[in-house]
């Protein structure tokens, strides 16, 4: 699976979970660009990401992502070492 | 390990292992737990010498002393009973055995412990039992005697304390390797470990429709009554073609999924929630498995109203509402066709019609699953109910008799029996409140708990209603809640009917009773008031027509001003 391919599949998930179709996501952006996207709402985004990549996170890279392009490097490696 | 790498193990070499006897009586088939048990065996350096006793053969086994159990002298013997069959057994005997199911039951399991120790010097291992609700009161079960739920978590407690008496006996904790099973599904340690969150994302919207549950069940919005559909719902395939030797039930093809159905049904029947049958069929045709199938579990006097014929069911099912006199609200429709559900649905908006799972053998654990009959009180009366529905038929049928409805009346003999609330009706008197919306002045819900503070209070004047005729009895339908304003006057809090007897003069009796009632205690005045609801307009005008005049938003009554209203119902 591409990484762009990946990201459009993240921003499915923010706009399906926040409910905003104007929801653009690139590598870079962060909680702080997204209306809606805090602690409670991050829990429910990643349990989505998971579900719709089939994988899981460990409590630690969840803890750590600092933007979108993380995220979407953890699902790269996870996806594409199986 | 899995059940493919153990079975693997089976044909390897076991010469040299230490050989341990298992003696294994179960209720259920326990061919592939033998084979399990065997296959962890290899890995443990142990051959597992193992009896399997036949299927259902527990008690045979232990009691008869000549028993091949007996004669192969195992170290250990395992005992599953498996709560599927005991769920069986539950639903055959009695109401009034239900109450003791787990102590009689536990009984049993120590008959036959004692018994093995007599003759044997081995260890048991007593499988517990899962606890599955078959939600027929809901998440109420947990405080009602009878139900399920309350027995099958009680032997398991009963199991525990037995075994603490005796020093060769081993629980094998099945229920808890359940909750591993379901909790895999439930519980996010990332969430608990990050935010102190106990329930995933997936769990949490079933907690929350518990909640709700009970909550509306708390405000009065219950189900009542349940519509069965016959063919592939009653039974497996078409009585019109198959015939009555062919349709599935009992062990003819998948014909135990559909008995579970049938048992389901029967016990929310003894629980009070009345049964109708609403299938396109031939009436005859229909019925004869009703009577002459050795199988059937339900029979024609569980239904309360049994509406077979080629018309559409949106016509039938509006005819079994008015006949039952309960709103669309309160019944469930269940029908495999997704045809008719859809129809049902368009037509009949309020009616709750649950979609059915493709295979019939999912349909009993789905229906136990949606929780359709969650309730917040249960009274003996209860079970009766469905008897109450058929008299109601008969008097229906007496009325044709007579040309005037005072005729009718006085024939019938009504008997009215007037008493203050007391211990024994309290539950029957809280479910009034929680139940009845039609001839209900204020609508107020109460629960037992507030009806014991009312009872108890000096503030209030408290009667119930009980009603027989020639026909039989209709029970406690009736409530007055007369709240002390000062020395003058008292207020009508509550003041239900059940809809069971509006029309016979039950009303006319209970304001009569009123207006003695406040003169004999000395109040000169009596106040009304009605809040409407959708479904009480019945009494807007209640007050008016027995004399009340208006005060703004309440109505009064001077006591001395009554006239007593004609009513043929004599008191006791």
């Amino acid at each position: 699976m591409q990484k762009e391919e990946i990201l459009k599949g993240v921003q499915d998930v923010f706009i399906d979970v926040l409910e905003d179709d104007n929801i653009v996501l690139n590598y870079n952006t962060t909680a702080d660009d997204i209306m809606g996207w805090d602690s409670l709402n991050h829990v429910v985004i990643i349990v989505e990401i998971e579900k719709k990549f089939n994988l899981k996170f460990k409590l630690e890279e969840i803890q750590s992502f600092k933007n979108i392009g993380e995220i979407c490097d953890i699902i790269f490696n996870k996806v594409n070492t199986n | 390990m899995n059940f493919k790498e153990l079975k693997k193990n089976l044909t390897r070499d076991y010469t040299g292992f230490k050989i341990i006897k298992i003696a294994i009586l179960g209720d259920s088939a326990t061919q592939l737990l033998v084979q399990a048990i065997k296959g962890y065996g290899y890995d443990e350096k142990i051959n597992f010498e193992i009896y399997e006793a036949d299927y259902q053969q527990i008690e045979q086994e232990i009691i008869n002393l000549d028993s091949k159990l007996y004669e192969f002298n195992p170290e250990y013997i395992v005992i599953f009973e498996s709560t599927e069959k005991l769920i069986n057994d539950f639903y055959k005997i009695g109401k009034e055995y239900k109450n003791n199911y787990a102590d009689t039951h536990i009984e049993r399991i120590k008959n036959l412990w004692n018994r093995i120790n007599r003759k044997l010097n081995c260890k048991i291992i007593n499988f517990n039992y899962v606890e599955i609700n078959d939600n027929v009161f809901g998440n109420y079960g947990n405080k009602v005697e009878i139900a399920f739920i309350y027995q099958i978590k009680k032997l398991n407690l009963n199991l525990m304390e037995a075994a603490r008496g005796y020093k060769n006996i081993f629980i094998n904790d099945v229920c808890t390797l359940h909750n591993i099973i379901g909790r895999k599904n439930l519980f996010d340690r990332r969430l608990y470990i990050s935010s102190n969150i106990v329930f995933n994302i997936d769990f949490l919207p079933l907690v929350a429709k518990n909640v709700v549950d009970i909550i509306k069940a708390a405000s009065g919005k219950i189900n009542k009554c349940l519509i069965l559909d016959l063919d592939n719902v009653v039974w497996g395939g078409i009585i019109g073609d198959d015939g009555i030797n062919n349709i599935q039930i009992g062990e003819l093809g998948i014909g135990k999924a559909f008995s579970e159905l049938q048992m389901w049904a029967k016990q929310l029947k003894e629980r009070g929630i009345l049964l109708a049958i609403c299938s396109k069929n031939t009436e005859k045709i229909a019925k004869e498995p009703f009577t002459n199938h050795p199988d059937m579990i339900l029979h024609l006097d569980d239904i309360s109203i049994f509406v077979v014929n080629w018309g559409n069911k949106v016509d039938n099912i509006k005819y079994i509402q008015s006949v039952l006199n309960i709103g669309f609200d309160s019944m469930v429709f269940i029908d495999d066709s997704s045809f008719e559900r859809n129809m049902i649905r368009k037509m009949i908006p309020e009616i709750t019609v649950p979609e059915l799972p493709e295979d019939p053998v999912d349909y009993i654990p789905y229906l136990r699953n949606l929780n359709l009959f969650e309730t917040i009180s249960y009274s003996d009366e209860d079970s009766d109910r469905t008897k109450k529905y058929q008299y109601e038929a008969k008097r229906a049928k007496f009325k044709t008799n007579f040309s005037s409805i005072d005729d009718y009346l006085k024939n019938l003999n009504m008997i009215a029996e007037v008493a203050e609330f007391d211990d024994y009706h309290t539950p029957r008197i809280a479910q009034l409140t929680q139940r009845s919306n039609q001839f209900n002045l204020r609508t107020k819900r109460y629960t037992e708990q507030d009806i014991s503070e009312i009872r108890k209070s000096n503030q209030y004047i408290t009667r119930y209603f009980k009603l027989e005729d020639k026909f039989g009895e209709y029970g406690l339908i009736g409530i007055v809640i007369l709240k002390k304003v000062n020395n003058n006057s008292v207020f009508i809090d509550t003041l239900i009917v059940s809809c069971r007897v509006l029309k016979r003069g039950m009303e006319e009796f209970i304001f009569n009773k009123i207006a003695k009632l406040g003169a004999r205690e000395g109040y000169n005045k009596i106040i009304g008031e009605y809040l409407p609801t959708p479904k009480n307009v019945l009494v807007k005008d209640i007050f008016k027509e027995f004399g009340f005049s208006k005060e703004g938003n309440r109505w009064v009554l001077d006591v001395k001003d009554y006239r007593e209203r004609k009513t043929f119902i004599k008191e006791k």
